[in-house]
């Protein structure tokens, strides 16, 4: 696998990341492959990792009985996926599901938890790319759920 | 300044009163989806030609149901056919799924104004459709694809509601095996299996690359939509006279007159329905509008 760090600083997650925060996270990562079909995690597992996409596509997908599975949100390259690593419970609340082979940057979830408690930088710069993370799916969801092509819109 | 009335010829007595609709007969009635169809319509009365600008719209008339503004959807080089895409929102347009072939339709039209293609040649294009508003910017596709080499690079971004209810898909497909378009689609929700992506069309935004000096947006789709996507182009660098939106309202007349459709200080009918975004700005998602 290519040098970590530069893998990270290219990812537009992690863009305008200084090189010394780049590195820390770097001895986080490890690089993983996902077949088309194969299941990431499931809803209920513990959250101990977020992946950086790099290539492919995954589904967050939730099951509804009589529905069945259904998909929320496809995500590819320059996407993150989980952040239920970074709070209590600490447990999965979808699937996810590569649709395509897929190939990420996992974080290793607990060693940055650990790490940005040691480093209060390290930390907010965490948690304030994490959050506008959330808050931009907050706001999609929303939109989802305005159903702004339904008849009632 | 040209008064409406002088525009349409009806003082001069050149042209046909704009308030007359003339009727047409449907030559091709196409299920889209569950709740979308397309019509095809031919001169009854044997002129040849019905001019129109991608944007424009007409008012389709249902003979004793009512009378609704739809965009025309079709191919602006064939002069001789009248194409509209319907979704069934309304009682008449819920109606207008009745139709079948050698029904006529009542047309009165084409208004409002239309996109800017012709001045846009040799930029970039981002076309960026929601819902039904992929309907009025499929003639700004076409215009394009017949003078490919007229333009830089062109974008199209679909977001509909679920795989079920993509509209054109075939011709959809064929788009995006061009290599001189690319074409991207989401839907905001579909069961396991679909191979696409989910999300809502802002999803795609981040993904694309432009040049923020040389393209120019086209928008179309409920103004929610339109609101968010702006907000992204905003992000990538657009300024306000890049982008145009198609608005929405309702529509009575066609001409100006009625006063339906007013926004602020603008008739929809006669002003828009495209605008560019910096000249009402102001006036978009007020709460009062």
């Amino acid at each position: 696998m290519e040098n970590a760090e530069k893998i990270l600083k290219r990812h537009p997650f992690f863009e305008g990341l200084d090189s010394e925060l780049l590195k820390i996270i770097a001895s986080c990562a490890s690089e993983v492959r996902y077949r088309a079909g194969q299941m990431i995690y499931e809803e209920g597992d513990e959250a101990n990792q977020a992946l950086l996409i790099l290539s492919g596509k995954v589904a967050i997908e939730i099951f509804a009985a009589q529905r069945g599975p259904l998909v929320i949100q496809t995500l590819d390259y320059g996407d993150v996926l989980g952040w239920s690593w970074l709070f209590p419970p600490f447990r999965r609340r979808f699937f996810a599901k590569a649709i395509e082979p897929t190939t990420a940057i996992a974080l290793d979830g607990k060693l940055l938890r650990e790490k940005a408690e040691e480093n209060p930088r390290l930390g907010y710069e965490l948690l304030k790319r994490f959050s506008r993370i959330v808050v931009e799916r907050l706001q999609a969801t929303r939109l989802q759920l305005l159903d702004v092509y339904g008849k009632h819109s | 300044m040209v008064s409406i009335l002088e525009r349409y010829g009806v003082m001069r007595g050149e042209t046909k009163d704009a308030m007359l609709t003339t009727p047409y007969p449907i030559q091709r009635f196409k299920k889209e989806t569950h709740d979308t169809f397309t019509l095809e319509l031919l001169s009854s009365n044997g002129d040849d030609g019905f001019g129109f600008k991608p944007g424009q719209f007409n008012m389709l008339y249902m003979y004793g149901i009512g009378e609704v503004p739809i965009s025309i959807s079709g191919d602006p080089k064939e002069a001789g056919r009248i194409v509209h895409t319907i979704r069934a929102y309304g009682s008449v347009t819920s109606r207008m799924m009745s139709l079948r072939k050698g029904d006529m339709v009542g047309v009165r039209g084409p208004f409002g104004n239309h996109w800017p293609i012709d001045n846009l040649t040799q930029r970039d294009i981002l076309l960026v459709a929601g819902g039904i508003g992929i309907a009025p910017l499929r003639p700004v596709i076409y215009h394009i694809l017949s003078n490919r080499e007229k333009y830089g690079k062109v974008l199209l971004l679909y977001g509909e509601r679920t795989p079920g209810d993509l509209i054109y898909e075939d011709q959809i497909e064929q788009w995006r095996g061009r290599f001189d378009l690319e074409v991207d689609v989401t839907v905001d929700s579909a069961r396991e299996g679909w191979r696409g992506n989910v999300g809502v069309v802002t999803i795609l935004m981040p993904r694309i690359h432009l040049d923020p000096a040389n393209t120019f947006a086209m928008i179309c789709g409920p103004e929610i939509m339109m609101y968010y996507t702006l907000e992204e182009l905003e992000k990538k660098g657009l300024k306000d006279d890049q982008i145009f939106l198609s608005m929405e309202r309702n529509m009575k007349c066609g001409i100006g007159f009625c006063g339906h459709c007013q926004l602020g200080p603008t008739f929809i009918c006669k002003d828009g329905p495209v605008f560019p975004f910096s000249k009402i700005k102001h006036l978009f998602r007020k709460r009062e509008m």
